[in-house]
């Protein structure tokens, strides 16, 4: 019994369990009210069910809130994601043209659109590490100006396109029975960790979000780190924008990943990362993403209509946050303790 | 008007914070109508004891006495109603507000619960009026010079019927004229009875307006003075103190052995400047050698050390490292040459609270290698674990957090993480501030074996002892300016105290 009291205590103490333990939650909560939640069947050769749906509509945040999670462990924080997703799924859309057969060759507008996404975020990086303009400040000039640059890029209009296998970034493959964007999640999920992982990225990332000034001082290229982590941000909500427009094989520069960044900055603090910058999980925030998309998908299958969705949710997210929170717990094991305490007392 | 009587007397006031003792036992009085200066290098305590004096640090132990009675003070707001108001270094004001709403802020006179501004504005007139002080009192404070700043931060300060005035550096940031100007409001409020502790670093301000004067040293009294029969240069040494021991002689003898064999310049300084801070100043480092750079506080000791990491690029002058042209722009320029800084300000400059000891340690080194040439865990570790055995860093484990180990430690850590990188010149910017003294005794053993195994070492400190037991030479700075060098047959403290001061 002593005995695992202490290791549960242990695992308490683990990066990953509070926010593993929300998505527990939530999944839980869904299979018990929601009818045939866990079920996932094969149709046409594809695999549909909720599940299944909670992953393949959670992919584009969570590529996003992976960029996200290294600008705000440097301290800033990135509020034109949202915006960089309409633009880069505009450009993909319109160099396709409206046919079946594609005017621009389909590799050649995935490049063009990343490449400009990239250096959107790189704009993003030059205002903050070295014209030191405030995070906030120098990404909602983008956040603002970005649905504007989107929509000179499409005329204006809403393009759509035939072009079938642009539709397979958010759809199947065929004869694959998986999402194709699980795959891309998976490979830039990879990359992304190896590169923070097994290069001294991640260290200094962390140690310039601790401490920049002393950073600094020991060798390291503050502005640097700093402008590298919005230029790869960028390059994530471009590739979500690919996904996203993708969905809807069309680009619609109003409403293609609106307040998107919201949602991802959300799943990075449901995830636990400060939000003051410092020691940062990706695969905390991976998790923050999926507890969202599944409260989403919760709240539409239990009939809760969009107009009061947002409500609901943040109602839930503000559980899920003082649960995780230190605070909480320590007046939680007060109550327990006066308790015991007092039952204690009584006996004696 | 000037009277014997104490309006404030301080007995035997003593605080610790975690791995320091700031103020042991220390006795303070001031009598009205006296301008009393509290003199002290960086961590005597000064600051300490203003703090405990306004309420902002409550005291371990001792007795407050305001005009013969008790007082204990629980925040500045309190002290303020007692009597002590205190101007602080930085104006702490709001530019952005005029001079009447900064005035009367947070306690405006009410007319049928509405603010009256024309009360408001009449006083603050008056208030000013008193110390000479004519400006238009709806205008924004940010209109004004930071001097008159300054004068509406003091008026408001004695307009809560103060008695006790304290000044934290109030000329740092005036210029000559201001600062006459501030004297002369100071001399009238002394003749007003007023008494004024007045806090600097200015030697020469200190005799122009100071009575007495009352020195700090590593949070003890030394001692309080009449102005008039202390001589300058014996203040300089009350403050940094000259008792020197045995040990210094024991260790020169040795670094004069090691001078002979070893008299290779590592890096030397031609014309080298950076504008604003220090004027440029030919220096040479030697191998092996411990060169001291000395002088008060804001003398430019720690701007010259900025200047040689490449923190404040030199905008003139020449630098050679192993008599080859360097171009030192920024720290890891200067640490891909060799060289190394452990800065004065550990917290804001040195340490990663919230990153492990192990990261701390390994920081540098990784920085020099760049970001694609990782240490691996397993090398991280037997460095860590290397150089904790090796500096005796008292901490839980490796992977404990750089914040919670002592000052001390921290500071080991440091200099743990610069010595990882092997550097050919460890700059050492007070080393030893706020820490305990037999961690400072191993910091200093463990300076002078470095420098025995052919390491150039640059060490500041506010401390003359340290100072002269530790360094072969000595170069003395005055207000930005390198002014002499000291070498090791004239290394004595008189020597170099005069050169402080400035008396031929």
């Amino acid at each position: 019994m002593q005995n695992l009291v202490t290791v549960i205590k242990n695992l308490t103490k683990k990066r990953l369990f509070w926010p593993i333990v929300a998505l527990l939650a939530v999944l839980i909560f869904d299979s018990i009210f929601i009818d045939g939640f866990l079920t996932i069947e094969l149709k046409n050769g594809n695999l549909y069910g909720r599940i299944i749906d909670i992953i393949n509509r959670s992919s584009s945040l969570i590529i996003i809130t992976i960029g996200m999670t290294l600008v705000i462990a440097t301290g800033g924080i990135d509020i034109s994601v949202g915006s960089v997703v309409a633009i880069s799924g505009a450009i993909t859309v319109q160099l396709l043209g409206s046919g079946i057969a594609p005017n621009t060759p389909f590799l050649l507008c995935i490049i063009a659109s990343l490449a400009a996404a990239a250096l959107l975020g790189c704009w993003n990086g030059f205002l903050v590490s070295r014209i030191g303009v405030q995070a906030v400040v120098a990404t909602l000039i983008l956040n603002v100006a970005g649905r504007g640059i989107a929509q000179l890029v499409t005329n204006g209009q809403i393009p759509t396109t035939q072009y079938k296998p642009f539709s397979y970034l958010a759809g199947f493959l065929p004869h694959l029975p998986i999402p194709f964007s699980i795959f891309i999640v998976a490979v830039v999920l990879t990359a992304i960790v190896l590169f923070v992982k097994k290069t001294a990225f991640g260290l200094f990332v962390e140690s310039v979000g601790v401490n920049s000034k002393a950073s600094r001082f020991a060798g390291l290229k503050a502005q640097r780190i700093v402008f590298a982590t919005y230029a790869i941000c960028g390059l994530c909500a471009g590739i979500a924008g690919l996904m996203i427009s993708s969905m809807i094989k069309a680009a619609d520069s109003n409403n293609a990943g609106l307040l998107i960044e919201m949602d991802a900055i959300l799943a990075v603090a449901i995830g636990g990362n400060p939000m003051s910058g410092g020691k940062f999980s990706i695969a905390a925030s991976v998790i923050g993403a999926l507890i969202i998309q599944s409260l989403t998908t919760t709240l539409y299958a239990m009939g809760v209509s969009p107009e009061v969705l947002p409500v609901v949710k943040a109602i839930v997210v503000v559980i899920i946050c003082l649960f995780q929170s230190e605070g909480t717990h320590k007046m939680i094991l007060k109550v327990l303790s006066t308790h015991r305490r007092l039952k204690y007392e009584k006996t004696v | 008007m000037a009277n014997n009587e104490a309006v404030l007397k301080m007995n035997g006031v003593s605080k610790t914070f975690p791995g320091v003792k700031a103020l042991k036992s220390v006795d303070f009085k001031l009598r009205a109508g006296e301008i009393h200066a509290l003199m002290g290098e960086n961590g005597a305590g000064k600051s300490t004891l203003i703090k405990v004096l306004t309420g902002v640090e409550e005291l371990d132990s001792g007795e407050i006495y305001l005009g013969g009675e008790k007082i204990l003070a629980k925040s500045t707001q309190q002290a303020q109603e007692l009597g002590i108001s205190t101007v602080y270094q930085e104006v702490n004001l709001c530019p952005n507000l005029t001079v009447a709403e900064n005035f009367y802020i947070g306690r405006e006179p009410t007319r049928y619960g509405k603010i009256n501004w024309k009360e408001i504005n009449r006083r603050a007139e008056q208030a000013l009026a008193k110390l000479d002080l004519k400006i238009d009192v709806r205008q924004k404070l940010e209109n004004y010079s930071v001097a008159i700043q300054q004068m509406v931060a003091i008026a408001r300060a004695i307009d809560y019927k103060a008695r006790v005035l304290i000044l934290d550096e109030p000329t740092s940031s005036l210029d000559k004229n201001e600062v006459e100007k501030l004297f002369i409001i100071m001399k009238k409020l002394r003749s007003e009875g007023m008494g004024i502790i007045f806090v600097t670093h200015f030697l020469d301000q200190v005799y122009e307006v100071s009575d007495r004067i009352t020195v700090l040293r590593n949070g003890e009294l030394v001692g309080e003075y009449e102005a008039e029969s202390l001589p300058k240069i014996q203040l300089v040494a009350k403050m940094i103190g000259k008792d020197l021991d045995i040990l210094s002689n024991l260790k020169k003898d040795a670094n004069k052995e090691q001078n002979t064999n070893d008299n290779d310049t590592f890096m030397s300084f031609n014309g080298v400047g950076h504008t604003g801070t220090i004027e440029p100043f030919d220096l040479e480092i030697r191998k092996g050698e411990v060169l001291g750079l000395a002088g008060l506080l804001g003398s430019g000791r720690s701007e010259l050390a900025r200047v040689i990491f490449g923190i404040d690029k030199a905008d003139s002058g020449e630098i050679r490292v192993n008599d080859e042209r360097a171009n030192i722009a920024s720290p890891i320029d200067a640490i891909k040459r060799g060289i190394a800084l452990c800065p004065e300000n550990r917290k804001t400059e040195g340490i990663i609270g919230e990153l492990s000891v192990r990261e701390n340690i390994i920081l540098a080194l990784q920085a020099r290698n760049g970001i694609g040439k990782t240490i691996s865990r397993k090398e991280q570790e037997r460095i860590a674990d290397e150089y904790i055995k090796l500096l005796n860093i008292k901490t839980s484990g490796k992977e404990q957090l750089v914040k919670n180990l002592s000052g001390g430690n921290q500071q080991k850590v440091i200099l743990a993480r610069w010595l990882a990188t092997n550097p050919d010149l460890l700059i050492l910017d007070e080393p030893t501030r706020g820490i305990d003294v037999g961690t400072k005794t191993e910091i200093q053993k463990l300076i002078i074996q470095f420098a025995e195994r052919g390491m150039s070492v640059v060490f500041i400190s506010s401390e003359m002892d340290e100072s002269l037991r530790c360094c072969s030479r000595m170069a003395i700075l005055r207000d930005g300016r390198k002014v002499a060098e000291i070498c090791e047959d004239e290394l004595t403290d008189r020597n170099v105290m005069k050169s402080i001061a400035g008396e031929d």
